[in-house]
């Protein structure tokens, strides 16, 4: 069945969903990846919340002049109103008042979302006929989706992506340094609109599919998940387009393939797994990769310390550095140093000298910056530089080998 | 011999208001009812390093990111090369304070100097191989040409500044504004600044610098600006960087041996 579904074998409405969701994914990814970038991702969530009032006037108005009160590029306005409302709301009292960002964000978000579950209870005592649909819009409603439906999606996916290429180079700008972009004569607050109607686009698009409730996955989860594979912002964009778009197409085979699997959250569970494989796995950003690092590090300087400590002569206490040691064939089993533990203690001792030197020499300042016990001195200063310093500390000129 | 604007306004011959790069007049910001900085006068000469001077929260930097339009003043007038703001935005390169973004920000050394060239690429112009060789160019001028290719969270605070600083040159702009670019630096990425600054002022270019350090005043500028919200002194280090204009611009917060100990030190 998942492959059926996969392969959009599914029949004409499986079908429809997963292009439309597919799309839906991308847009939203790649939306979502400016406002992450611009650190106002949860701005979108008080944007979605605001739809829903907008869905249910636009609703109680065609219904009452006797229209069909489900069209959806009627609700569509509406939510595209109403979220308009709601954004000018939240940059009012951002700022106006000394209302901190967040706070603006949850009033906005509950009064709105309130308002608009007042206005959805109205409208089933109102007694108009085929009313039943628009809880879809908080979870998403695939089952009913037309043509139509799939053809509001790409058009709108389309003409966002469209104006996001067109506009890209100044939203990144602003993101990373607004002052500049403000000093180079950037329409700074005028950017930032724009942006925020591009993620109102994706929201009142993706209604259909994930609803409003969801809708914030879709435009953040990917965007957080391509950070973690690269560390370039234009990557970063079509990498969540990317992880977006997988999820969506995914999520919707995934949902048609069994009875009673709700589209928009399994969408949502699927961009969380990608999620989660990122977060593992990622190479460097990654959690395994933090701790193989940390534990590499921790035996770079565990075997640094017990060579200095072979050098001098001094005790070792420690387990891991007596099983490093070991394990280089630097001390025997009984924790006496072999020949090669003995010369590569010597040299690290010698380096340590060496070292001092060129910490308590101004004309090496800048070598000097890079020390922190564990790196070559080779690596930082040429062969003649060094045996220069061993002039200095005299002895030897070279380490035996 | 006074070739400069004097405290009452007063403009001497060599310096009118259309010859300044950067003219401010009656400037007064203020953040919330407070006026951070009250009626501020300013011309800065042409082709000389000008240092602004005051003491913590006297208004230095808000008093640049006003003139560059960046927060909005209460009142006031700038004249950039005779010119609005806005008609001469491409001859200003302005050079924030390094904590003014975040530093995990998704992007490379090379890809913050190209925002520089920003005008030059326009909405949808493809990056060419001009473009990254001007910025590497660049980057060699603060030596960090090896740096291109890296993450900008992994360098050291002088080698962000030094990429700042690289942004500012890809502009090839007349006029330089730079807040506070020695804050927090090590001693060879102030040296690597200043060398690039009076490299900028012997090709004619003018610049401005917000700045914290008295000790290095006189050897680094020709002219200084002091500003405790409003204006202390204005012109020559040796006419208005003295032990009276100090004392005026930081009061007792500057204590009486060191004004001395300073003035003394410039001769």
């Amino acid at each position: 069945m998942l492959i059926d579904a996969l392969l959009l074998q599914l029949g004409y409405n499986a079908t429809l969903v997963a292009i439309g969701a597919t799309l839906l994914g991308i847009s939203a990814g790649v939306t979502g990846t400016f406002l992450f970038l611009r650190k106002r991702a949860l701005v979108s969530d008080a944007i979605s919340h605001a739809t829903l009032p907008g869905v249910c006037l636009a609703f109680i108005l065609m219904a009452s002049f006797g229209g069909d009160g489900r069209n959806l590029i009627g609700l569509l306005l509406g939510s595209a109103l109403s979220a308009t409302a709601g954004l000018w709301c939240l940059n009012w009292l951002t700022r106006n008042t000394r209302l901190a960002e967040d706070a603006a964000i949850g009033s906005v978000l509950s009064v709105f979302f309130g308002f608009g579950i007042v206005l959805l209870t109205v409208i089933q005592t109102m007694g108009v006929g085929r009313q039943a649909g628009l809880e879809g819009f908080l979870l998403g409603s695939t089952a009913g989706m037309l043509w139509a439906d799939a053809m509001v999606i790409a058009v709108g996916g389309a003409v966002t992506l469209l104006l996001i290429l067109l506009i890209r180079r100044p939203m990144t700008l602003v993101a990373f340094d607004p002052e500049y972009a403000a000093a180079r004569g950037l329409p700074v607050s005028k950017i930032d609109m724009a942006m925020m109607g591009l993620v109102m686009a994706v929201t009142v698009v993706g209604l259909k599919i994930v609803g409003l409730i969801l809708i914030v996955a879709l435009l953040i989860i990917p965007a957080v998940t391509a950070r973690f594979w690269t560390e370039r912002s234009d990557h970063v964009v079509l990498l969540a387009g990317l992880a977006g778009g997988v999820s969506a197409y995914v999520g919707a085979a995934l949902s048609a393939s069994a009875p009673n699997l709700p589209t928009g959250p399994i969408i949502v569970l699927m961009s969380f797994a990608l999620f989660m494989i990122s977060l593992l796995f990622a190479p460097n950003r990654g959690v395994l990769a933090a701790i193989l690092r940390h534990f590499k590090f921790q035996r770079r300087v565990h075997l640094r310390q017990g060579l200095l400590a072979l050098a001098q002569g001094q005790p070792i206490y420690e387990n891991l550095t007596l099983r490093l040691l070991r394990k280089g064939g630097l001390v025997r089993a009984d924790g006496v140093a072999t020949d090669k533990g003995k010369a590569c203690a010597a040299k690290a001792l010698r380096d340590e000298h060496r070292w001092a030197v060129v910490r308590s020499d101004q004309t090496h300042e800048a070598a000097a910056a890079l020390y922190d016990g564990l790196r070559k001195i080779e690596s930082v200063l040429t062969q003649d530089q060094i045996a220069e310093i061993d002039r200095r500390i005299g002895g030897p000129q070279e380490v035996p080998a | 011999m006074l070739d400069l604007a004097c405290s009452d306004g007063r403009v001497k011959q060599g310096q009118t208001l259309e010859d300044s790069p950067l003219a401010i007049r009656g400037l007064t910001v203020s953040y919330g009812q407070k006026p951070a900085v009250f009626s501020v006068d300013m011309t800065v000469e042409a082709g000389k390093m000008t240092a602004i001077i005051g003491p913590n929260g006297a208004g230095k930097s808000t008093m640049l990111k006003a003139a560059l339009g960046i927060v909005p003043p209460v009142s006031g007038q700038v004249q950039v090369f005779g010119k609005t703001l806005d008609a001469q935005r491409a001859r200003i390169a302005y050079v924030p304070q390094r904590a003014s973004v975040d530093w995990d920000f998704p992007t490379r050394v090379i890809d913050v100097v190209l925002m520089g060239l920003y005008r030059e690429l326009g909405l949808l112009g493809r990056l060419r191989a001009k473009h990254r060789a001007k910025a590497i160019e660049c980057l060699d001028r603060v030596g960090m040409g090896d740096f291109a290719s890296r993450q900008i969270g992994q360098l050291s605070g002088g080698q962000q500044q030094r990429v700042f600083l690289a942004r500012a040159l890809a502009q090839g702009a007349d006029l330089y504004l730079l807040d506070e670019p020695f804050a927090g630096v090590d001693a060879a990425t102030e040296k690597a600044i200043i060398t690039v600054l009076k490299s900028l002022r012997a090709a004619g270019k003018t610049v401005v610098v917000v700045h914290h350090d008295l000790a290095t005043v006189a050897e680094y500028f020709d002219n200084v600006f002091l500003i405790n919200t409003r204006k202390v002194a204005e012109g020559t280090v040796s006419e208005a960087f003295t032990s009276e204009t100090l004392q005026a611009a930081y009061g007792g917060r500057l204590a009486t041996a060191q004004v001395d100990k300073l003035a003394l030190a410039m001769g």
